[in-house]
């Protein structure tokens, strides 16, 4: 299946990917009035320091914990790719607890959490974060 | 009477019996299964009975599976039954109803029923329930209104999620506990000191170091002789685990059944998973019962595999919890015996615990971020050595792992 992976030595740690992450789930049209002077949250996180730096999401594991953890059934497997249904995510942030990437994390306002799903679900069909990416550190294939 | 045969059998319809369900079908898609519940209901997340009441959730969304969850399985459901009694020799149980079913592998996934207290008065009290099922919830539901006042005996998790479900139906909230603070068996002292000013600020008035001595039709007596009045009493001190039906059949039983790391109890091809059973916590190498949902479910999951032939040991339980309150947000893991490292802010807490050059444990109120970083640390008992501890200090993050490490964690490099 295809996933995101990080070329680690290629990131400038520009968070240019968290920008498109949050625009692209925003559900607006305009990159604008989407970000301009709001606090994004974005599913993909840019690490950084030292010299090195990188973007971290949801790696979609084949036998993922926060499925198994999860105590309402919210989060799934869908085809190998773990979306959650943030209508039944009573927001109890077990996932936030088991995941061992700091992958998921708590969606704007608290209640529910939100993560990576591969932008399948939204208006870009395919990962914002690496279509935007300038300088292919992050990249969605086959490995 | 009617005797059935099934192949796999379940005793239970919650997160262990799911767990054993999907594990089964992972490995075999055919053979028969058969699922008996005392609860009459398609299943559902127990823990969002307190979300009901404070209706961040309703019944249809709180089913923790689809509503053809039992069809796309194959899985006949028996809900509504009761098994009376397990016969391990000749491989039967037979249900209250009368008819038995015989078995190849048994799963007993009975979950634990609330303790009830032996207190003088307690039976003349008229209001009162326990807090663990679906109708626990709708009898609150229908019980307390703007005029009820409620006493919950009992500071623990299922107590104050109570609690804080009948925050906003309810004219007013004691909780009273033994216990010189909340959540006894989560946090430490500076940590339940903090949510216990958050709670009184939500309006649940904590009555601590203290317990009931008596009971009035509407009145508790305190052993400090306080006089706690109420309308309803929910009773919430704490659970035990259902294992009549094994002890009954000569299987080995100590607080919770015992099983080994495929969830086989000592009798043969029964298995036992979840709140009924006990599991190994890794970080103190005791056998317990580790009455968590995510628990139940990787223990179905791996008896289910068992069951199937498919072994799978579960080696990497520790005790997990994560709770909120009123938007502050605590999550927790492991045990606290060692070294402990804290830091405290406005509306937040850290504590880490080291021991053996091992993370054991770790305690984080309101800033929660990326806590599963910590979380594994303690699962795969990481050597402190070999990562960037005083990054992970400061904050969890991946840039605390080698190179090599992240390259297999973000770079699809099989380790
Ligand atoms: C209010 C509340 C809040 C909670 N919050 C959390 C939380 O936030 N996080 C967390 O991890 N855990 C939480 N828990 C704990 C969690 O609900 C349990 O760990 C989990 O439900 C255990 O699942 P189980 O499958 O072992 O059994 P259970 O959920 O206990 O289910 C067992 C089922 O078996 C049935 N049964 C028992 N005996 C028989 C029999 N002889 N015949 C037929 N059926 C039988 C019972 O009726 C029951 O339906 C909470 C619990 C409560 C009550």
């Amino acid at each position: 299946m295809k996933k995101v992976y990080v070329n680690e030595q290629w990131c400038l740690g520009c968070h240019l990917c968290e920008y498109y992450c949050a625009f692209a789930n925003s559900g607006m049209d305009n990159m604008v009035d989407a970000l301009k002077d709001k606090k994004i949250y974005p599913r993909i996180q840019v690490e950084e320091g030292n010299g090195i730096n990188f973007a971290v999401n949801c790696r979609h594991c084949d036998d993922p914990v926060c499925v198994k953890s999860c105590i309402t059934g919210a989060l799934q497997i869908d085809d190998g790719v773990i979306t959650v249904d943030q209508d039944k995510c009573v927001g109890c942030y077990t996932c936030i607890l088991a995941c061992p990437y700091g992958a998921v994390m708590p969606a704007e306002g608290g209640k529910v959490i939100q993560k990576c799903e591969l932008c399948l679900q939204n208006a870009c069909g395919e990962p914002a974060c690496v279509k935007g990416c300038p300088n292919r550190a992050i990249v969605y294939e086959e490995r | 009477m009617k005797q059935t045969h099934t192949q796999y059998l379940i005793i239970g319809n919650s997160a262990a019996a799911v767990g054993c369900i999907e594990g089964i079908r992972s490995a075999d898609r055919e053979g028969t299964i058969t699922l008996v519940a005392s609860e009459p209901y398609h299943t559902y997340s127990r823990p969002l009975i307190s979300y009901l009441l404070e209706d961040e959730t309703d019944e249809q969304r709180m089913k923790y599976r689809p509503d053809d969850f039992y069809e796309k399985n194959n899985v006949t459901a028996l809900l509504g039954k009761t098994a009376a009694d397990l016969d391990a020799k000749q491989k039967t149980v037979t249900l209250e109803s009368g008819e038995t079913i015989s078995y190849d592998k048994l799963l007993v996934a009975t979950g634990s029923s609330p303790f009830v207290p032996p207190i003088e008065g307690l039976n003349t009290v008229d209001k009162k329930t326990t807090f663990m099922t679906l109708d626990d919830a709708h009898w609150l539901e229908k019980e307390v209104t703007k005029d009820t006042n409620v006493l919950i005996m009992g500071a623990g998790l299922i107590g104050l999620k109570c609690a804080e479900g009948l925050s906003g139906r309810a004219r007013s909230i004691t909780v009273v506990d033994l216990a010189d603070r909340v959540l006894p068996s989560i946090l430490d002292e500076t940590g339940g000191a903090m949510m216990k000013t958050h709670l009184e600020n939500h309006g649940i008035h904590c009555v601590l170091s203290d317990s009931v001595a008596k009971f009035e039709p509407s009145a508790a007596i305190l052993s400090s002789g306080t006089k706690l009045p109420f309308d309803v009493l929910v009773i919430a001190v704490g659970v035990r685990p259902n294992t009549a039906l094994v002890a009954k059949a000569g299987g080995d039983v100590r607080k919770g059944i015992a099983t080994d790391e495929h969830c086989r109890t000592t009798l043969p091809d029964v298995y036992a998973a979840g709140d009924c059973a006990e599991s190994l916590d890794i970080t103190t190498g005791q056998e317990k019962v580790l009455a968590l949902l995510p628990n139940a479910y990787m223990q179905g999951e791996c008896a289910g595999l068992s069951m199937a032939g498919n072994d799978k040991p579960y080696d990497k339980a520790i005790p997990m919890n994560a709770i909120g309150f009123f938007g502050l947000h605590i999550l927790t893991a492991g045990s606290y015996e060692g070294e402990a490292l804290t830091e405290q802010a406005e509306g937040a807490y850290k504590k880490l615990v080291v021991k053996d050059g091992v993370l054991k444990g770790f305690i984080l109120i309101g800033d929660i971020a990326r806590a599963g970083i910590y979380t594994s640390l303690i699962k795969n008992r990481t050597p402190l050595s070999e990562v960037d501890f005083d990054l992970l200090k400061d904050h969890p993050q991946l840039m605390a792992f080698s190179k090599k490490e992240r390259k297999e964690m973000l770079g699809g490099v099989k380790a």
